[in-house]
């Protein structure tokens, strides 16, 4: 998603000559070229995050369009306030791009694990909340970005990921993708969940239930028809998010559905409320999570039918 | 204290090569980053370990009168091994680093690993928690010294400016301050990135008495650490010029050792200029 990441930036920039980047010194050799080509849209602020986003909030309010990255944690919760104040009370016209959504710096410990930011940074007012679930994802969302204007935050995975979308995809803000058609149940994922959301649903259909996909790839402002129609026609809903169960996407669809007083069942997928002292990859964190594809499919296909 | 005797020198210059080897092992099998900022910290670790420190495994961590935060946490590497010299835990944990399972991750966590109290891997937070420290043992009348090791890309966070106010407004001369000045932080050389420089001169103007030391002379590492406090009443700051991937020539002061694991053949010529 990275790669897929500073392809779309790129070519947005060549568009957009307000575009500048700033990044908290990561993205070794990464932004080599975008550097390259535009060397005065271009920033090493440091190991410095809250600056990074005070700075932004300078050069948007002067009619720059500022994105600020770092792996998740530190490009969110580390700057919170600066986010909060300088970028959304302000509505400035400043992306925060976060790499490492869940647990895909894994090996690195609960420091570098993306669990908290989709809960804290919703409910800023203004805030435009992205996690795009694939490569293909990635470049429409920030091509949506590019659209827009105002504050706004992308979270991203980190290399490798998947290509789920066959090809070339675009969504408006707001807008969700179907993945499957199905009419026994409908699975919401957001962020990089979405292929094991895939998984989990083909698992399902060898059982003989045909389980809708959609991705969620903006979790605000919520894609609220899509849930109503989700929840009417096939009777149960799961949300998947590789983020705390607490607060985030499933949170959302919560809220959603009770705002609506819609009478449907609904479980959440997500992180359990602990850290996690023991190391390990994605995969390996997925599962103590409950989130490998089998897990999931097992769990909806005991418990929620 | 007694003087360093040349066998005292020799002792830890020895171990430090252990842990040099430790650590290229440890960074070859999980296929780990950051062996430069492991490297460079060494000899900074294992004369704190074994011979400045008043520090036992044999006791319990708050019963230690000197306590050590690693603040640098993705310099972990060579914490953990000299951790494991020390007698903290055993060789054969350090072969689980990484790995799905085990308690060594690539930044410390502050449960399951003896004697690691802190868990860090976010920049910037080492030095508020060391401070803190040594505030408890001020405001408990106790003897020792908090020490904590901070890298020098992790001086760009406007926190560690925020504790060092902390620490020099308390007059807490119980804090010895490390910097690893390695002089290259994740996407470039630490004096271009952003204005650090004068780095020391930084320090001593937040009222810390400064030093600024070869990291890697033992001798100079040893006389600093053991001077600490330079003043009376003024928390201590030691700048120690190091070099990144120090003690193998090819990862020496270049950044792709940030990142790159050593291969087999890497791990080899590294073992054979390491010797140990």
């Amino acid at each position: 998603m990275r790669t897929a990441f500073i392809r779309a930036l790129t070519a947005a920039a060549q568009e957009d000559e307000r575009i500048v980047f700033l990044t908290a010194d990561l993205g070794y050799k990464l932004f080599d070229d975008f550097a390259a080509r535009f060397p005065n849209r271009f920033f090493n602020v440091g190991v410095a995050e809250a600056n990074m986003v005070g700075v932004a909030s300078g050069l948007a309010l002067e009619g720059w369009k500022p994105f600020v990255y770092s792996i998740v944690p530190f490009a969110t919760l580390r700057c919170y306030e600066q986010i909060r104040n300088d970028v959304a009370y302000h509505e400035a016209d400043v992306t925060v791009v976060g790499v490492g959504g869940g647990f895909s710096y894994g090996h690195n410990g609960p420091t570098h694990h993306a669990l908290e930011d989709i809960a804290v940074l919703r409910v800023l007012p203004g805030m435009t909340v992205l996690c795009p679930g694939d490569p293909q994802e990635t470049e429409a969302a920030v091509r949506a970005l590019a659209r827009h204007r105002g504050p706004a935050y992308l979270r991203l995975g980190r290399a490798g990921e998947p290509v789920v979308h066959p090809g070339r995809v675009d969504f408006r803000i707001g807008e969700s993708l179907l993945l499957r058609e199905g009419n026994d149940g409908t699975l919401l994922t957001t962020g990089n969940m979405l292929a094991p959301a895939v998984r989990a649903a083909e698992l399902l259909g060898e059982r003989g239930l045909q389980v809708r996909v959609i991705s969620m790839p903006t979790v605000k402002p919520l894609d609220v028809p899509t849930i109503e129609r989700a929840a009417r026609e096939t009777g149960w809903i799961a949300t998947l998010e590789e983020h705390s169960r607490l607060g985030g996407f499933g949170a959302a669809v919560a809220e959603c559905l009770a705002d609506l007083g819609l009478p449907v069942r609904l479980r959440r997928f997500g992180a359990q409320d602990h850290f996690s002292h023991t190391c390990g990859d994605q995969a390996f964190h997925r599962e103590a999570h409950g989130l490998a594809p089998a897990q999931i499919a097992d769990a909806l296909h005991s418990g929620l039918r | 204290m007694t003087a360093l005797s040349s066998d005292g020198l020799d002792g830890l210059l020895q171990r430090s090569r252990e842990v040099r080897a430790s650590v290229v092992r440890m960074a070859h099998r999980a296929k780990s980053p950051h062996v430069g900022s492991a490297l460079s910290s060494v000899d900074l670790l294992v004369a704190l370990y074994f011979r400045v420190m008043d520090i036992d495994p044999a006791r319990k961590m708050l019963q230690n009168p000197d306590r050590f935060v690693l603040s640098k946490g993705h310099g972990c590497m060579a914490y953990y091994a000299t951790l494991a010299a020390r007698g903290f835990f055993g060789p054969e944990l350090l072969e689980t680093y990484s790995r799905n399972g085990s308690v060594l991750a690539e930044h410390p966590s502050p449960v399951g690993i003896p004697g690691c109290e802190i868990g860090t891997g976010s920049l910037g937070h080492g030095l508020s928690i060391a401070a803190g420290a040594a505030l408890a043992r001020k405001l408990r009348r106790q003897p020792g010294r908090q020490f904590v090791l901070l890298s020098d890309g992790e001086c760009n966070e406007g926190s560690v400016w925020e504790a060092a106010m902390f620490a020099a407004g308390r007059g807490l001369d119980n804090l010895v301050v490390l910097v690893d000045y390695n002089k290259l932080q994740a996407m470039g050389r630490s004096d271009e990135v952003t204005g650090l420089p004068p780095l020391a001169k930084k320090w001593s103007s937040f009222s810390f008495g400064t030093v600024e030391i070869d990291g890697h002379s033992m001798p100079e590492i040893v006389r600093a650490l053991e001077a600490a406090p330079f003043e009376k009443g003024r928390p201590s700051a030691i700048v120690a010029h190091t070099v990144k991937g120090k003690g193998v020539s090819f990862m020496e002061n270049d950044l792709e050792w940030h990142y790159r694991p050593p291969s087999d053949a890497d791990l080899a010529r590294a073992l054979a200029e390491i010797g140990g």
